[in-house]
């Protein structure tokens, strides 16, 4: 059994007007210990909405379903009442944004202790030596619990948020886009932290990232979103070097590498809306290798080598007649109204 | 008040646009906020029956029509004051002096403490230092005392409880502009304006002013409810020409004629009851848009709500 | 100021000089001033200043892209400022095709605006959002003086819009900004960019916050641009792979220095100077299974405030030698690599 275990979750956000968005639909994955997962996708596939549904975080617009074990119980069963027992304890997460994390007007030191107590860990006295240690277990001083945010350059503002995410001695660590706003020698510090603190204590790790290239170094395994879903998922190599789903070798092909010579390309068009039923492939109006079932019937995730699901259609195909479709069409001519532009925002005209 | 999910990106991926209506913005903080509709309600009120005044007026507001402090009856509703006068038709009479002079000591107010706030908020260094200084001596004279002066030295009218309540008054709208000024200029498309070459009459005219808009719209709605509440304090203290009827006159006029000890709740009262409407009315609206302009006000966290929880029906693809 | 020009073809008043760069910068430093509080100023301390540029010298061609690397704090974007002259440089001549802007009034800089232009980093405040499309484009216009009449500037807007991929460019015009997308969003302010027919292009990180599978229509754009017409690219970035895949040269930048340039592909692939290694050491690869050890180096960018002595990578360097701290190198040209790739390290 593993460590974390989601299960069909979805989330649903409420709108003022009109239907309820559909953030994130049928998302499954799961976690062993030290193991480093990544949960890669662009801004609105709903990684970040996944992520803080674990934790319980979501607004109150939003509705939750599915299940989320950890090792075995389900932490949602019921509600707020069940999730805040295993909040920090069990689950703990970095921010986006360390600084608008953390409470401009306490002490580093003090903000780290402060879960100590409502989980039990550890009081007073020991709760602040035991923040110290945990400020020495990122690379920054322990002095630097008697500073405030503000004080830190931005890279130690990461490093103390994650002192503060290990404060109750978590099982799993959640990290939204923890390197985004860094520069790039400073991201490869921190990332060398979290590989290391996964690698000595035995933390499992969830990277949300954008940056594919990020998560093809640091994580073992990965899941790519789109429109709210898990497209592809499987070990990063297999991801990287035999993607099943169009969207993730399109996505490949969008990232320059350094030393690469192939073009880098983008893809046209916009990724649905979610308040609106999808009907078949959500991916089919920017796909290159569209077929016919791909209009009508929601592809699956569909299991096409150990340890790797992709939902696409293709996957279903011989070889032969696969290797034909892929990349036969021209990128973003799939629009479902041919006179439509490509680059042209989906939804109501002016 | 609902927020847009946590990763407000949600619906700004390539492609989607939030759905922002176009009617704008106020039509936008009436559809969202009752009390604003309350708010803005309230004030048309008391503007179209200011208007209506002279019409349907039931007696005059100047000659006696009945005993002096008679209690309210079928014909008076609102019975009569110290001078046999109605106190309906006298109500109206006074609201729309009141209303006027709400209205003129607040464009007074608006005027200088908007040109103020933009200019110091926007031109910055020595031309903010010394503006702020010039309002910080304004904020501290106390408004009661200033205008017993002005009245002993150059006589209790009108105009110079209009012109006082707008001296004292732009200096807060000061600050409040010139901070959205400040904002304003450090934004990225304010800034291209100026790479571009753009003057500073263009950048302010065109890029500034709309912005800042809806903001002086609220503190302008603001400031008429104390431009009222201002104008009712200083008539009462009897700084205010007696022989105009406001609503601060009526007041002043039924304390000195002991209307108290006749029992004359009427003369009071209703009177009261009309300025603390407007000033509620003003009060409802401008918060509103004010709120509306602060995006931070849109609490998640900490409302009572909780996320729910929904059964799973079904598995895998076949899950809703 | 009412000269008439059509996109593409230069305005009667530009002086067409094959021969002169577009852009010379030499020895530029800007540094600015830390405020002093009310008490130092009473203990008479002494003003302190920010070295955000100490020292610059590059220039651009035509049809040119050079992309000026580094983290931040090393002084990119304040060199694009001071380009730009939306800061006033204190040392170092900056020329635009010839001409010497460096101590030119903001007044005399206004007709030489149309040449110089901006693309900013964020697609959602670079625009006006009251103003729809048509009249982002159309003001930089209005402001010079364009056009001589509604219509005609309007087929420039359409023009421009067309050029930079927004087509047909008739469904754009009457959009707000909140109706597009980051990426048409960044071809709307490119346009606008472009309406003034421009020489030199100064784009400040213009898609780090699109996402990914935008980001190469947007670079694919502004790389077709500068070969198509005279048109000039600086484009600053902290990311270098895309340096590496869009530029034709690269200018590594420290604590305000450059301090190694080159052609792309030279400096990427045989760099000479310790930051650049490290830097491109850290870079994270695609492919997983190219997992080099990454060569992080400690701490962070000290502030430009503190220059140490000698060289100002000597800190961190973990090559550094004894002579380091004292000797500050320049920029030289390196034995052994592509012409134009010059390094300021006495070790390479």
């Amino acid at each position: 059994m593993s460590l974390l275990e989601v299960h069909d979750l979805h989330v649903w956000f409420d709108l003022p007007q009109g239907p309820p968005v559909h953030a994130a639909a049928g998302v499954s994955f799961d976690l062993g210990a030290g193991e480093r997962f990544g949960l890669v996708g662009e801004s609105g596939c709903g990684k970040t909405t996944t992520i803080l549904a674990l934790m319980g975080l979501l607004p109150p617009n939003a509705s939750l379903a599915g299940e989320v074990l950890v090792d075995g119980h389900n932490i949602l069963a019921g509600g707020e009442d069940s999730v805040r027992g295993h909040r920090w304890k069990d689950l703990a997460m970095v921010f986006q944004g360390a600084m608008n994390a953390m409470n401009p007007v306490k002490k580093i030191g003090w903000q780290i202790a402060e879960p100590m107590a409502f989980h039990g860990v550890a009081q007073g006295a020991a709760a602040r030596r035991r923040a110290g240690e945990l400020l020495e277990l990122v690379g920054i001083p322990a002095a630097a619990a008697e500073r405030y945010p503000h004080e830190l350059s931005g890279g130690m503002r990461q490093r103390a948020s994650i002192a503060m995410a290990l404060a109750c001695q978590p099982k799993i660590l959640l990290a939204d886009e923890p390197t985004t706003a860094l520069d790039v020698m400073v991201q490869a510090q921190i990332l060398e932290l979290l590989t290391g603190l996964s690698d000595n204590l035995g933390l499992a790790l969830v990277l949300v990232t954008h940056d594919l290239p990020v998560v093809a170094q640091v994580c073992d395994r990965a899941a790519v979103m789109y429109a709210g879903e898990i497209v592809e998922a499987g070990p990063v190599e297999e991801l990287y070097h035999a993607p099943s789903h169009p969207y993730t070798r399109l996505l490949f092909a969008a990232t320059p590498d350094l030393y690469g010579e192939e073009e880098v390309v983008s893809i046209p068009g916009a990724p649905p809306r979610l308040d609106r039923e999808i009907t078949g492939c959500p991916f089919r109006p920017r796909c290159d290798s569209y077929f016919d079932p791909c209009a009508q019937d929601h592809p699956v995730l569909t299991l096409v080598a150990p340890g790797h699901r992709a939902a696409c259609h293709l996957t279903g195909l011989p070889a032969g007649e696969r290797a034909a479709l892929e990349g036969s069409r021209p990128l973003g001519g799939g629009s479902a109204d041919p006179g439509q532009s490509p680059d042209l925002v989906a939804g109501d005209a002016p | 008040m609902t927020t847009l999910p946590a990763g407000e990106d949600l619906a700004l991926a390539e492609g989607e646009a939030p759905r922002l209506q176009r009617g704008g913005f106020f039509l936008r903080v009436l559809r969202e906020r009752k009390s604003a509709v309350v708010g803005l309600g309230i004030i048309i009120f008391f503007i179209v029956l200011s208007l209506v005044a002279p019409y349907i007026s039931p007696y005059s507001a100047t000659q006696q029509t009945c005993r002096v402090y008679a209690p309210p009856s079928s014909r008076h509703w609102l019975g009569c004051d110290d001078g046999g006068i109605d106190m309906v038709s006298l109500l109206m009479q006074g609201g729309r002096i009141s209303l006027v002079v709400g209205f003129a000591a607040t464009f007074v107010a608006m005027v200088i403490g908007g040109g103020v706030g933009l200019l110091s908020g926007y031109f910055g260094r020595w031309v903010d230092a010394s503006l702020m200084r010039v309002t910080d001596y304004l904020l501290v004279i106390p408004d009661l005392v200033f205008m017993t002066v002005i009245a002993a030295v150059w006589g209790a009218s009108l105009l110079h409880v209009i012109l006082v309540i707008g001296i004292l008054e732009w200096t807060s709208t000061a600050r409040i502009i010139r901070a959205q000024v400040m904002s304003l200029r450090e934004r990225v498309y304010v800034k291209r304006a100026r790479a571009l070459g753009a003057g500073n009459a263009r950048i302010i005219w065109r890029h500034i002013m709309p912005q800042v808009g809806p903001l002086i719209i609220a503190n302008t709605v603001l400031t008429i409810a104390i431009a009222i509440y201002l104008e009712t304090a200083l008539a009462f203290l009897g700084l205010e020409d007696p022989t105009v009827t406001t609503w601060g006159t009526i007041l002043e006029h039924a304390f000195q004629r002991t209307a108290i000890s006749y029992g004359a709740w009427w003369a009071i009262v209703p009177d009261g009851f009309m300025i603390a409407g407007l000033i509620v009315g003003c009060f409802l609206f401008g918060q509103a848009v004010e709120d509306a302009l602060n995006p931070r006000l849109k609490v998640a966290n900490l409302s009572v709500r909780r996320w729910r929880l929904r059964p799973l029906v079904g598995r895998g693809s076949d899950a809703i | 100021m009412t000269a008439r020009t059509v996109p593409g073809r230069p305005a009667p008043d530009q002086e067409q000089r094959a021969d002169v760069p577009l852009l010379e910068v030499e020895n530029l430093k800007t540094y600015y001033p830390l405020r002093l509080g009310l008490t130092q100023r009473v203990t008479g301390a002494r003003r302190v200043w920010v070295h955000a540029v100490d020292g610059v010298s590059f220039s651009l061609a035509r049809g040119e892209m050079l992309a000026l690397v580094g983290e931040s704090g090393c002084g990119k974007t304040s060199t694009a400022q001071t380009i730009l002259r939306m800061v006033d440089p204190t040392a170092g001549t900056v020329r635009l095709n010839g001409t010497d802007i460096t101590g030119l009034s903001q007044q005399q800089m206004r007709p030489l605006r149309r040449k110089l232009q901006m693309i900013y980093q964020d697609p959602y405040e670079s625009l006006d959002p009251r103003f729809r499309v048509q009249a982002a484009v159309e003001e930089p216009m209005l402001v010079h003086g364009i056009g001589e009449s509604r219509a005609a500037r309007r087929d420039l807007v359409v023009a421009a819009l067309e050029r930079a991929g927004l087509s047909p460019a008739e469904q754009y015009l009457g959009r707000f900004p909140h109706e597009l997308s980051g990426g048409q969003r960044q071809r709307v302010t490119i346009a606008a960019a472009l309406v003034l027919s421009p020489d030199l292009l100064l784009a400040d990180e213009p898609v780090s916050m699109l996402d990914v599978s935008v980001r190469a229509g947007v670079l694919s754009l502004l790389d077709g641009l500068r070969r198509g017409g005279d048109l000039g690219i600086l484009m600053i970035t902290h990311d270098l792979s895309t340096a590496a895949h869009f530029a034709d040269r690269i200018a590594v930048m420290y604590l305000g220095r450059i301090v190694e340039q080159g052609p792309a592909k030279s400096v990427v692939r045989n760099p000479q100077h310790p930051y650049t290694k490290a830097l491109l050491s850290v870079v994270p690869k695609r492919d997983p299974r190219e997992r080099f050890a990454p060569q992080i180096l400690q701490g962070e960018t000290p502030n430009p405030v503190d220059v140490p002595g000698g060289c100002r990578f000597q800190p961190r360097c973990p090559v550094a030698v004894d002579a380091c701290l004292h000797e500050d190198p320049a920029l030289r040209a390196i034995a052994g690599t592509a012409p134009g790739h010059q390094a300021a390290c006495i070790l390479a």
